[in-house]
């Protein structure tokens, strides 16, 4: 009863995704579907190499607080960092009086009250406080540009396909749009407001290229020269760095751990190949099967000369 | 339990004896995974997948209670919480990822615990309610980790909550209000993130409840063995303690190591970037996938596309429902008195198809929608549910089975490199 | 585990093995208790709090403020002389928590009395810091929960608390500034 009533139902969910099939091969023949301006100009990030790449990956201190830098005179008037705090800046190499130094000139003070009056007011950062955001709040961001978002970098290389190398490549990929692009889909010229970047998921960004020219900061001596593609690499290594900062402790850790199990592992399973070697010997065949009387016996009719 | 030779439980001191007079937990204990519990002493590595799901499930519980005491279960804070941990609490960043890997492998070590069971025929009597008990884990499994897939309240957690519980509403009249019913509200909110917290927080010790009968029903026949021969002499036997638990521990041993590779080289590999954006009602992902553990059923949902009688959202819901639902009729549907698939020359191959088919449904289920995918998930959609409901019982009616050995020792005694492989199969390793 | 080696003579080196293992799991299960535990201790953001400036200019003598150090009440109280002088006037050696107002006050700034604002009994806060509170029969802070009595040095003199309300960690950044922690 249970076979029939299952073989029935079994031709039933099996026939209809069988239908499903054929109609939509008949639906995609008779009408292919269109290639579309994104499918055929959207390009995967590029190659980006940072010293945090990989198994044994650490942060390259020296880049990440020229890529702080760059966040902190470009990219900090638009974008909020809201999960990062002064004090995480200790772990860049700056000193608790520099931390305190940079949270109490940063740009944008934090909101608090008047003790006085109780109006809201603001004051300076402290090492204790989280990156404070440019914009009060998403609608006063949005009515400053242009209607578009400017999304919290915190986590940036964690969540965009690609990471790092992604914002390197958004950062470094602005240009014009290709004419050939705009004659084979004219739906799909990059609007007023937007810019044309192949990196970007629907080839326009609203965002306009932030970096520019080289030189545009100025770095500290001792560092490589501004350019474009170096404050590019630089501003994706300190984004890996705040959407990740325990990726050293994690490295460290892994290796301590995996070498641990390792050990672990080889001691347990030698201590399994002794406890069964036992339970193999007890069961193992025995009398003429014994690989050892079988030795023996191969042996001495060997000696015997008599043929296998 | 159930064997006349299994050793009973003596208790070794003064205190052992005094305790087990009055509480013979210790010996429970002994009977389950002591000594006291003969084992088919042929078993191979495809056996050990059942402990390592016992080791993950407390992984699982261990660090999700710690983890609870950080986070918060609020529309606005939970997103933070999240990340306070894995930025300010001691530890914090290891507890977070070592449990949203340890629930990845939870799922690949109940993955091959299930399909071992579909190969050796450990569903068939007299272990029908083994399967079916696991079954309930499974799907209690999928409950809990659907609900904290919702809890970090990222984009993914919030748009997971919506598809999930927009299946509901296929079911014509009742569902919408089952939807509302189960969001608290038109749309995942704080209700919603509240009661998924509190449940998300139960399921595990449900499962560990279920688990522990899905254990007990198995001791009754105990396990089953790669020749799918029954037990039949002490010879054929070795006791859990020290032999299994000395496979089982060093095997533990290496798939923590694999655990640890991921959890600590490559610990955001099986999730989703999308999930690092705060979840915003208003804005949906260009491209929803659910956890890769559910890629399978996902590319059977979506395979219903066209109206056939009833409405493709229907017929896809359904489906989907229905295609772990069959698993539990599997012992009835699956007639042949043969266990062990390594006798079942037709079935063998039939079952190398459905591994390649949940394959191909899980590549589809995590994949764009393209009109090649989808036409691929529909092919396999269709055998899926052609193996288990048309192919398997009919196999089973017509197979011809190789010859058995007569008891488990006799194939052990061909060779230990062949202990599963039926006689004249493989060359004795002799 | 050992009854199941046999009695060859490589039973050492075996056993070795066998505890070896089982050693290790049991120092890898320790090594894993240890974050699980650590976990609970504050984390980095609650350590970040550790100081506070209080501004103390608007403390007239005879008046105290609550204010917040780690999430716990901190009291400043400005002494008047005659508090003072009663604080001093006591016999040290009778106290159960022996100290002198000096040593509880920065030097020159005998006024400025800075104790926590937990009581060291069961952690009440005492009252005594805003207007017309009781401040006990020592004229210093009185602990509602259990009895205790502070004196004008928040010195314990009555009830079940062992000890002196206790002095934070603080500095005078300028004459008007206090920095706790």
């Amino acid at each position: 009863m249970v076979r029939i009533l299952g073989f029935l139902v079994g031709l039933v969910f099996a026939g209809v995704a069988v239908i499903s099939f054929f109609v939509n091969l008949v639906g995609n023949i008779q009408s292919p579907p269109e290639a579309t301006a994104e499918e055929e100009y959207h390009v995967h990030p590029k190659a980006l190499h940072l010293q945090s790449d990989g198994p044994f990956g650490s942060f390259d201190r020296q880049q990440v607080q020229r890529g702080f830098q760059i966040y902190k005179e470009v990219c900090s008037a638009c974008h909020s960092m809201k999960l990062v705090a002064f004090r995480d800046l200790h772990e860049l190499g700056y000193s608790e009086a520099e931390v305190k130094a940079i949270a109490n000139q940063w740009a944008t003070e934090v909101p608090s009250v008047n003790p006085d009056t109780g109006e809201p007011a603001t004051r300076k950062a402290t090492p204790a406080d989280h990156f404070p955001a440019p914009y009060a709040n998403e609608t006063a961001a949005r009515a400053a540009n242009n209607n578009a978002l400017p999304p919290d970098l915190s986590l940036m290389t964690k969540a965009r396909h690609g990471g790092a190398a992604y914002v390197y490549s958004i950062l470094t990929g602005y240009r014009n749009q290709p004419t050939e692009l705009v004659k084979k889909f004219p739906g799909a010229k990059t609007p007023q407001g937007l810019h044309y970047n192949p990196y970007f998921a629907n080839l326009n960004i609203a965002m306009p290229q932030p970096l520019v020219s080289d030189g545009q900061v100025t770095y500290a001596e001792g560092n490589p020269k501004p350019t474009v593609d170096q404050m590019a690499k630089d501003v994706s290594a300190f984004l890996v760095w705040t959407a990740e900062p325990k990726l050293e402790n994690r490295h460290h850790y892994g290796w301590a751990v995996l070498l641990f199990l390792l050990v672990g592992t080889v001691l347990g399973y030698l201590s399994y190949q002794n406890i069964w070697a036992e339970a193999k010997r007890k069961v193992a065949p025995v009398g003429p099967l014994d690989p050892v009387n079988k030795a023996k016996r191969t042996r001495a009719t060997k000696k015997a000369g008599v043929a296998g | 339990m159930s064997f006349a030779w299994a050793k009973p439980y003596e208790p070794k001191t003064g205190l052992g004896r005094w305790f087990d007079e009055r509480l013979p937990l210790p010996r429970l204990v002994y009977g389950a995974i002591g000594g006291g519990y003969p084992v088919p002493r042929n078993l191979n590595y495809w056996w050990n997948f059942g402990v390592a799901a016992g080791i993950f499930l407390t992984v699982q519980i261990v660090t999700g209670i710690v983890l609870a005491m950080h986070y918060y279960a609020s529309a606005d804070g939970a997103f933070n919480s999240i990340e306070h941990i894995m930025r300010d609490v001691n530890a914090g960043w290891w507890l977070r990822y070592a449990h949203m890997n340890g629930a990845s492998f939870f799922f690949i070590v109940v993955y091959v615990h299930i399909f071992r069971g579909l190969f050796y025929g450990s569903y068939k009597a007299p272990r029908e309610l083994v399967w079916m008990l696991g079954l309930v884990i499974y799907l209690l499994m999928m409950a809990t980790a659907f609900m904290g897939y919702v809890l970090p309240w990222g984009q993914m957690s919030y748009w997971g909550a919506q598809v999930i519980t927009g299946f509901f509403s296929a079911f014509p009249v009742v569902g919408e209000p089952i939807r509302v019913w189960l969001l608290g509200g038109y749309a995942p909110d704080q209700a919603a993130l509240t009661r998924f917290f509190s449940l998300h927080y139960l399921l595990p010790f449900v499962i560990a409840a279920v688990t522990v009968l899905h254990i007990w029903a198995l001791h009754i026949p105990g396990s089953n063995n790669p020749t799918g021969v029954d037990v039949k002499t002490e010879k054929d036997t070795l006791p859990f303690h020290p032999f299994y638990t000395a496979k089982d521990g060093w095997f533990a041993g290496a798939l923590l190591f694999a655990y640890c590779v991921l959890t600590f080289f490559a610990p955001n590999y099986l999730g989703h970037p999308d999930n690092y954006i705060p979840a915003n009602p208003l804005a949906t992902p260009a491209h929803i996938v659910p956890e890769w553990y559910f890629w399978p059923f996902y590319a059977i949902l979506r395979s219903f596309t066209v109206d056939v009688i009833i409405p493709a959202k229907l017929w896809g819901v359904t489906a989907m429902f229905g295609s772990i639902l069959l698993l539990f009729f599997l012992p009835w549907l699956d007639k042949s008195p043969v266990r062990s698939g390594s006798y079942r020359p037709v079935f063998k191959r039939f079952f190398g198809l459905l591994i390649l088919d949940v394959l191909v449904l899980g590549y589809v289920g995590g994949a764009p929608i393209t009109p090649l995918n989808i036409a691929l998930g529909q092919l396999a959609t269709a055998y899926y549910f052609a193996h288990f409901l048309i192919i398997l019982p009919l196999v089973s009616k017509f197979e011809t089975p190789l010859p058995l050995p007569s008891s488990i020792s006799e194939s052990v005694l061909h060779g230990e490199k062949a202990e599963a492989a039926p006689i004249g199969q493989t060359k004795p390793a002799n | 585990m050992v009854s199941q080696v046999g009695e060859d003579h490589s039973l050492r080196r075996r056993d070795f093995i066998n505890i070896a293992a089982v050693s290790f799991a049991g120092v890898g299960a320790a090594a894993v208790v240890l974050p699980l535990v650590s976990q609970m201790s504050p984390s980095a953001d609650v350590l970040a709090l550790a100081s506070t400036e209080v501004d103390i200019s608007k403390i007239a003598p005879g008046q105290a403020i609550k204010t917040v150090w780690r999430k716990q009440p901190v009291f400043v109280r400005n002494l008047t002389p005659q508090e003072i002088a009663a604080a001093n006037a006591v016999d040290v050696s009778t106290l159960r928590d022996p100290q002198t107002l000096a040593e509880r006050t920065k030097p020159g700034k005998m006024n400025w009395l800075i104790t926590m604002g937990v009581c060291t009994h069961l952690g009440c806060i005492p009252l005594g810091t805003g207007e017309g509170e009781n401040r006990g029969p020592f004229g210093g802070y009185f602990c509602p929960c259990h009895g205790s009595a502070y004196d004008t040095a928040a010195r314990i003199r009555q009830g079940p608390a062992p000890l002196n309300l206790q002095v934070p960690e603080y500095a005078f950044t300028s004459d008007t500034v206090v920095t706790i922690g």
